[in-house]
């Protein structure tokens, strides 16, 4: 353990991956909210393009991948504006042309191969460099002051979206804010959890979190926690097991959610029968009353 | 300064001559359906309105309409004698939609539901202690205080729609639209819902809302418009809705059954 800790680039992997452990779930629970879990994913598939880009024109690829997943996922906020007939279709089209597109795009690069992709695709400890850690500690604070920051405006747009505009918040602002959030989160989440399981990170510990929770702050909060837990034994795990850092935090998570949903089960019954005890008002329950 | 000052002085400026809400012809189509074929509505200072009619007459179109979330394809809508398209006085409007648009995937609490209806006031601003204490008193009025800690989805329908009429109250606002507020709402919540309405009426906010039936609200009603094929079948007037079973709520909603039967009628 604190041999890992001597060789500079684990100290590097574990500030990203504590930031990341942050910032993705914390964005991660709004899309759950809105019920747009697979968000995430599709911006995934974007960002490939971007990456291939960085490699063809000699640039930074999370720079360009910040930019080409922001754009395409302000191109999903406005499918889902304009094109409610046929959205999922529209969709498909740009996840998977973002993903052929970064196929086509690194292959023209001067010794661009997939071999690029593949640390971006599945993570990667080793290959996180001073300056990245620098992008990806900007980037996080300014995902955090978004969600943490807005959390109350969010809430209330991903809640009940026809309800937010009649109190007349900026809506549309707010919710291209939070695409373009969502977008850097990925991002920032690429090299260590890598694109095609950035969206786990952003999703599941939410999904754990919800099994133990009422309420919205509570969520958040423990969904963030459960973020930085797995994020961290994660990156030592593949550290230790010589394994890429995405898949041992994407099982860790999934790990942690199976034994917050039993140990969160029995918590939920008593919940629901002190519910419905003091209901009041003879009020009918649907949940836990006893049938006559 | 309060922020409930400066509304005050506003009110105060704009008595009585100007309607809080007013339709002129208006007309409006949901996809290639024509709903709304010119509604004409007005709701004065104080009044409460109910709007009745079969399904598919245009009534929750119409409140929709009203707040700006159904385009409107002709007609003049005007909301405290601002056209809709520049008003931005939404701090003044409380509105509770259908409950069936209000369902997140992730659990919330009563009171942070609640909170969110206060928004229309600190925008981008944290809660204050003013605002706190409103969303406290939106729980009380609605009979959901003990109840603020426990999560939405562990209420019964009309619990769920008790917490999004205090979400609407806790902006504490001049106008209140509500769609089908009594939909699918137990006995207990429809009189809890009737007290807080008679609450709100006394202390001079106007009310637009939409209705199956009069129910327990009968006495509360100023007027009752009922809409046929997007248009105004006719208007009753307070002396044809206060049917003497009526006037006294409690009798009726502990009874349990009478004031429901006798205003079905208006539907028909």
């Amino acid at each position: 353990m604190t041999e890992m800790l001597q060789y500079e680039f684990m100290q590097r992997a574990l500030i990203a991956a504590l930031m990341i452990g942050v910032a993705a779930p914390a964005v991660g629970v709004y899309l759950v909210q809105r019920r747009q879990a697979i968000m995430g994913d599709g911006i995934g598939h974007i960002a490939l393009t971007g990456v291939a880009l960085g490699f063809l024109l000699n640039t930074s690829p999370v720079w360009t991948a910040v930019l080409v997943s922001s754009a395409g996922a302000m191109g999903m906020e406005l499918i889902r504006w304009y094109g409610k007939t046929r959205g999922d279709l529209a969709l498909a089209l740009l996840f998977y042309g973002g993903m052929a597109g970064g196929v086509m795009l690194i292959n023209l690069a001067p010794n661009g191969s997939n071999a690029n992709l593949v640390t971006y695709l599945f993570g990667s400890i080793t290959t996180v460099s001073e300056e990245d850690v620098t992008t990806i500690v900007g980037l996080s604070v300014c995902v955090l002051a978004v969600s943490i920051g807005l959390r109350r405006q969010l809430f209330a747009v991903c809640q009940d979206e026809e309800f937010a505009r009649v109190t007349g918040l900026p809506v549309r602002a707010l919710n291209l804010l939070l695409a373009v959030t969502a977008a850097v989160t990925v991002t920032v989440s690429m090299r260590v959890v890598g694109l095609l399981l950035v969206s786990a990170l952003m999703v599941i510990p939410v999904a754990a979190a919800q099994q133990a929770t009422r309420g919205f702050a509570t969520t958040l909060g423990l969904s963030v926690v459960f973020g930085v837990v797995v994020t961290l034994s994660g990156t030592t795990l593949s550290y230790e097991a010589d394994v890429p850092p995405g898949a041992s935090i994407v099982l860790l998570a999934i790990g942690l959610f199976v034994v917050v949903t039993v140990l969160a089960t029995p918590l939920a019954r008593s919940r629901a029968r002190r519910a419905a005890a003091g209901a009041g008002e003879g009020a009918p329950e649907r949940e836990g009353a006893p049938v006559a | 300064m309060e922020p409930g000052e400066h509304v005050e002085g506003e009110r105060a400026m704009r008595t009585a001559s100007e309607p809080v809400i007013s339709l002129r012809g208006v007309t409006a189509s949901l996809g290639a359906r024509t709903v709304l074929r010119g509604i004409d509505l007005t709701v004065a200072p104080g009044e409460v309105v109910a709007l009745l009619g079969a399904n598919g007459s245009g009534k929750s179109t119409t409140v929709r309409a009203a707040v700006g979330q159904v385009p409107v394809s002709g007609g003049e809508l005007a909301l405290f004698g601002t056209p809709l398209a520049r008003f931005r006085g939404w701090r003044r409007v409380g509105y509770v939609p259908q409950r069936s648009t209000a369902a997140g995937g992730v659990p919330a609490t009563v009171r942070e539901v609640v909170s969110s209806g206060r928004l229309a006031r600190t925008r981008l601003r944290p809660l204050g202690r003013a605002d706190k204490a409103a969303v406290r008193h939106a729980l009380d009025v609605v009979g959901m205080a003990d109840r603020a800690g426990d999560s939405v989805n562990a209420l019964s329908g009309g619990q769920h729609q008790r917490v999004l009429i205090a979400r609407a109250l806790a902006g504490e606002p001049e106008l209140l639209i509500m769609d089908e507020p009594l939909t699918g709402v137990d006995l207990a919540s429809q009189r809890v819902l009737a007290e807080a309405l008679r609450g709100q009426k006394d202390g001079g906010t106007s009310v637009l809302l939409v209705l199956h039936e009069l129910g327990p609200l009968a006495p509360l009603i100023d007027r009752a418009v009922v809409l046929r094929d997007g248009r105004v079948e006719r208007v009753d007037e307070p002396e044809r809705l206060h049917d003497p079973s009526c006037h006294h709520p409690r009798d009726t909603t502990d009874g349990a059954e009478p004031a429901t039967m006798i205003e079905t009628g208006l539907l028909s």
